[in-house]
């Protein structure tokens, strides 16, 4: 129960309205530090908006997204922090940050937050190898002088490349793509590309990494990988997963807390066993997809 | 006040024009998505088309009436730019759909210093004059002045109002109008439910051209010259005029056609001419500052 | 091989649309008479022959094409193949030939006929690439169209002429600020433009230089409106200046005097300053600046993603191609003496815009691949009094001049929709392509 415990993230009374459609209604849970948090509901629940608004790709109506980055925040200090105009407590230990006030770039350089997209989008131009060095932005970017003191090839940026090139030689080597790295990213079959997406959003050393549907269009044997992938990184890295999946083997299989919304309602939450037998979630998933409902019920038709 | 009144009328017919050339850029836009940056150069060359049609009429044929002369410039006029429009399509654009972004874009550009330089060699580089037509005109009592409307700018407001409603019909209750729409949407989709994506978007061109062609008689009637180099600032304004009211929009086109003449003919009017179309631009850009949709268009939804 | 009776079906119809597209705007040419009337003449004969050619070519190619290939628009799949050997020594191979030329065109024309090569040729196209790479920052690596790039070029060009004509600075002081007062006027264009979607920014910055345009126009007391500055210093090395004079170089040398000198000194200039432009941005290239630029190009909400400030990132790219721009206007002023706004029409930005997309988006190679080809092929066009033989006395090429240029941007762009080079370098690669090959990470 980290999530009550020792939450990384809270997410309170988040609303999102475009226009007159309500796609997120008054929604609160937390990700516990360290866990394995899926996201899971019917298609059209308003799960990819959550992820959006928590990166800071919209801006929500209403509601607060929370951020520490350790644990023993004072009590109250979320608090005093909503009622300043502050985006993130400077210096504090362990700092905080109000995501919903953050533009998107902020959300991952400063907050660290990472994420990936249902629709891939890596730089399909750009070698596998170059896709995880942008990641690596911020870093390069302020050793590099704003690229004066890389212009003239100073020894301090050139060891901070270095430094970039091992990393992303060490997440290649985790996600089997080092015999690609300077292959464009757009000639890597599908499962690879996902795991380069989720290789990139690790190469910004996040504190939470958001996954929009990993597992989507991967096979079985695939997902097991996967599955075993995001095990590893998480016991490597200590890094928090949010994720939403619709194959609910995997969500079974590797969260330690599901969080279930319907029409942007909240239905369930807890462990997984607790929310696989949730009387309103089945119902929820009845009727959408039966399938679905199967692997979450554990087999019931 | 009638002097207010009178630059209403002068900046109303100008933006009619524009308006008709913006239709020609929203349409194609709306459904490849591309800029047709050639698509002034078509006016200017249907502008051509309509002054030689007239002539060949009038001094060739013998043709007395100015009434039936105009109508026959008119129809044949518009079907022969719309086979210059087709042509373009077929030739220029075609084969590069589905390329990355900016080749259509880069071949438009081709196409139009090709047509402005092609006009230049096969009909000389020199202002091409007309005697006026139609130039009696009416004579209004506003308030204690008045105001006076010519007749071609009357004909240029009533033709303009006529082909809006005549499109609108189209694009509204035809099934090419549905196709067009469909195309717009999910240009894949509408191939897959059985809409023949590349005549629908060939017939969009010839639209757009036949639009065009009209835009430049009525250019012709109003101002009665015309160069080779004509093209590119009607086509620059009403290209303007179309991300101006929303690119996309058909009614947004004809909105900000009428802007942006009303916007030209108030500044030289009020101002001072010079720097007219640095205030058609400037407002183009305030406009797209704070209204990053246009006036009419959609806003747009970022999809993530 | 196609059915013979399609062909000929597909010709005729080729010939009569070519016949609907003549008529009535080539076989009816409207002239001016005495009286200052329109009136026509008539060419049927001319609309007749272009239809026989558009006949004779769709028939031949008809033929000569097998069936069904009409639509097979080669797919420029990614090619995973590297690039051919000769393209990695094409730079150097290049930048050689580069530094001899002005000596090979003395040697091979005389020292009367280089003048002709050095300057038209030499440096005119030297000054197209310096554009080209400059735009390629802005367009081929962060994949913003900037349709108004010439405004950062006549910024350039004015404010070094201006500067140099009424303060006395020189030209080595000129050059860099007008770099800097282009990128300056970069950054206040892009500024608030820069959350627009593509299409829009192109239509803004091609607003912004008419606007450019017109101000110089109009606003005489500075610019001396239509007719433009004239006078313009020309550059000096060390108190020496090219101009004939007292202070003359060769004179004080003791050389015989020649234009040549002076056409020498501005050609490798503009070498200088090209180089200048390719190191800098090859260097930016392989920098996170460079990186993010590209990765710009690529996706846009990724970037975000990852942290990346995509509106500073879009600034400096147009403050960087706006430099380039500058430098290169500043040095057109010098090398002309006189400046008009005629100079900076929209024709140029579309002739740079066309120089970099054809040279294929982000080479810098391919970029001065295409400006060699489009503009010395244009220049070329001047030179060929052999088609006066052909078509006649009356026949001007250099009509035909930009006719073509357009033509070939349509068939270069329908052809190799990628540009003339496709293959894009990596700027960091984990092993080393060949054993001695560049090294791995710059």
């Amino acid at each position: 129960m980290r999530w009550i415990s020792d939450p990384l993230l809270t997410v309170d009374h988040l609303s999102m309205r475009f226009g007159g459609l309500v796609a997120i209604n008054d929604l609160s849970f937390s990700v516990g530090r360290g866990d394995i948090t899926a996201l899971i509901g019917p298609n059209g629940a308003g799960k990819t908006t959550v992820f959006n608004c928590i990166t800071g790709f919209y801006k929500p109506t209403s509601g607060r997204l929370a951020l520490t980055h350790g644990t023993g925040a004072p009590a109250g200090a979320i608090d005093a922090l909503t009622r300043s105009d502050l985006r993130r407590t400077r210096g504090a230990n362990p700092e905080l940050f109000l995501l919903e006030r953050m533009p998107d770039h902020e959300i991952s350089a400063q907050a660290r937050v990472a994420r990936t997209f249902q629709n891939i989008r890596l730089f399909p131009g750009m070698t596998v190898l170059e896709n995880l060095i942008v990641a690596q932005h911020k870093t390069l970017m302020r050793a590099s002088g704003l690229s004066l003191a890389g212009l003239f090839g100073l020894a301090s940026y050139r060891a901070a490349e270095r430094k970039a090139f091992e990393l992303a030689r060490a997440w290649l080597n985790v996600v089997g793509l080092a015999d690609r790295a300077d292959d464009p990213a757009g000639d890597l079959p599908y499962g690879a590309q996902r795991r380069l997406e989720i290789a990139r959003a690790m190469c910004t050393n996040p504190v939470l990494l958001c996954l929009d549907e990993p597992a989507a269009g991967l096979n079985n044997r695939e997902s097991a990988e996967l599955t075993r992938l995001l095990r590893g990184i998480r016991s490597q890295t200590g890094v928090s997963i949010l994720l939403i999946e619709h194959d609910m083997s995997v969500v079974m299989d590797i969260s330690d807390h599901v969080v279930v919304i319907e029409y942007g309602v909240k239905i369930a939450d807890g462990t997984a066993n607790d929310v696989k037998n949730d009387p309103k979630v089945i119902a929820a998933y009845l009727g959408v997809d039966d399938e679905e409902v199967a692997a979450a019920g554990g087999g019931v038709p | 006040m009638d002097y207010f009144v009178q630059q209403l009328i002068n900046g109303l017919t100008l933006g009619s024009i524009y308006g008709l050339i913006a239709i020609g850029y929203t349409m194609v836009y709306g459904i490849i998505g591309m800029v047709n940056f050639a698509h002034g150069d078509v006016f200017m060359l249907a502008a051509f088309i309509a002054l030689i049609l007239f002539l060949m009429l009038t001094q060739l044929l013998g043709v007395g009436s100015l009434g039936l002369a105009l109508i026959v410039v008119l129809v044949l006029g518009m079907a022969l730019t719309s086979l210059w429009g087709w042509v373009i399509e077929r030739l220029a654009y075609r084969p590069l759909r589905g390329s990355f972004r900016l080749a259509p874009l880069i071949s438009a550009i081709g196409m139009s210093i090709f047509l402005s330089n092609f006009v230049q060699v096969v009909q000389g580089p020199r202002n091409k004059t007309m005697e006026p037509l139609l130039s009696n005109v009416l004579v209004l009592p506003i308030g204690n002045g008045s105001v006076t409307l010519a007749e071609k700018q009357l004909l240029i407001m009533a033709v303009t109002a006529a082909l809006l409603a005549g499109l609108w019909y189209v694009v509204k209750h035809t099934s090419l109008g549905r196709a067009q729409r469909a195309c717009e949407q999910d240009r894949k989709m509408a191939a897959l439910v059985g809409v023949n994506v590349d005549r629908t978007i060939s017939l969009t061109f010839i639209m757009g051209a036949a639009l065009a062609s009209v835009a430049g008689l009525l250019w012709m009637t109003y101002y009665g010259v015309v160069s080779f180099n004509d093209g590119f600032v009607p086509g620059v304004k009403a290209f303007t005029a179309a991300v101006l009211g929303g690119i996309g929009s058909l009614p947004g086109a004809v909105l900000g056609g009428l802007l942006i003449g009303l916007i030209e003919t108030f500044w030289s009017a009020y101002f001072t001419i010079d720097y007219k179309d640095v205030a058609a631009f400037s407002i183009l850009a305030i406009v797209l500052i704070f209204l990053p949709s246009g006036l009419l268009g959609r806003p747009d939804v970022e999809k993530v | 091989m196609q059915n013979p009776g399609d062909a000929l079906k597909k010709a005729l119809l080729a010939a009569l649309i070519t016949f609907g597209l003549s008529f009535p705007i080539v076989a009816l040419r409207t002239d001016t008479n005495l009286s200052n009337q329109l009136v026509l003449t008539e060419r049927w004969s001319l609309a007749f022959t272009l239809s026989g050619i558009a006949f004779v070519a769709f028939l031949l190619l008809g033929l000569v094409r097998p069936a069904g290939d009409e639509r097979a628009t080669p797919k420029t799949a990614r090619s995973a193949a590297p690039p051919h050997p000769f393209t990695r020594y094409l730079p150097r191979i290049g930048l050689a030939f580069l530094i001899a030329y002005p000596f090979l065109a003395v040697a091979i024309s005389g020292s009367a006929g280089a003048v002709k090569w050095i300057d038209n040729f030499g440096i005119q196209i030297l000054i197209y690439i310096l554009l080209g790479w400059g735009l390629n920052i802005v367009v081929g690596l962060a994949g913003l169209l900037d349709l108004g790039y010439v405004a950062f070029y006549a910024v350039g060009a004015y404010s070094s002429a201006l500067l140099a004509k009424n303060f006395d600075l020189s030209f080595w002081l000129t050059l860099p600020l007008a770099g800097i007062l282009a990128a300056f006027w970069g950054l206040l264009v892009g500024l608030p433009v820069l959350r627009l979607r593509g299409d829009y920014l192109a239509i803004v910055t091609l607003a912004f230089a008419e606007i450019v345009r017109l101000v110089l126009i109009n606003w005489v007391p500075v610019t001396g409106g239509y007719a433009g500055i004239s006078g313009i210093p020309r550059p000096t090395i060390f108190g020496y200046s090219f101009m004939p004079g007292p202070d003359n170089i060769a004179t004080a040398l003791g050389l015989p005097a020649s234009p040549l000198y002076r056409l020498f000194f501005l050609f490798y200039l503009a070498l200088v300053l090209a180089l200048a432009a390719y190191w800098v941005t090859t260097r930016l290239r392989t920098l996170p600046i460079g990186r993010a630029w590209e990765a710009l190009r690529e996706d846009e909400i990724a970037c975000r993603s990852l942290g990346i400030n995509t509106v500073t990132t879009k600034l400096s790219a147009l403050a960087a191609g706006a430099f380039f721009g500058g430098i290169a206007g500043a040095f057109f002023s010098t090398r002309q003496g006189f400046i008009s706004p005629e100079s900076f029409t929209f024709m140029e930005s579309a002739v740079i815009v066309a120089i970099v997309v054809l040279g294929g988006l982000g080479s810098m190679v391919g970029v001065a691949i295409a400006a060699i080809v489009m503009i010395g092929g244009t220049e070329l066009l001047r030179e060929l009094d052999v088609l006066k033989a052909v078509f006649g006395g009356e026949f001007d090429p250099a009509q035909y001049r930009m006719l073509l240029f357009g033509l070939a941007m349509v068939v270069l762009m329908v052809l190799r929709p990628k540009g003339l080079v496709a293959t894009r370098e990596p700027t960091v690669r984990l092993k080393p392509k060949v054993a001695r090959g560049a090294p791995a990470a710059e």
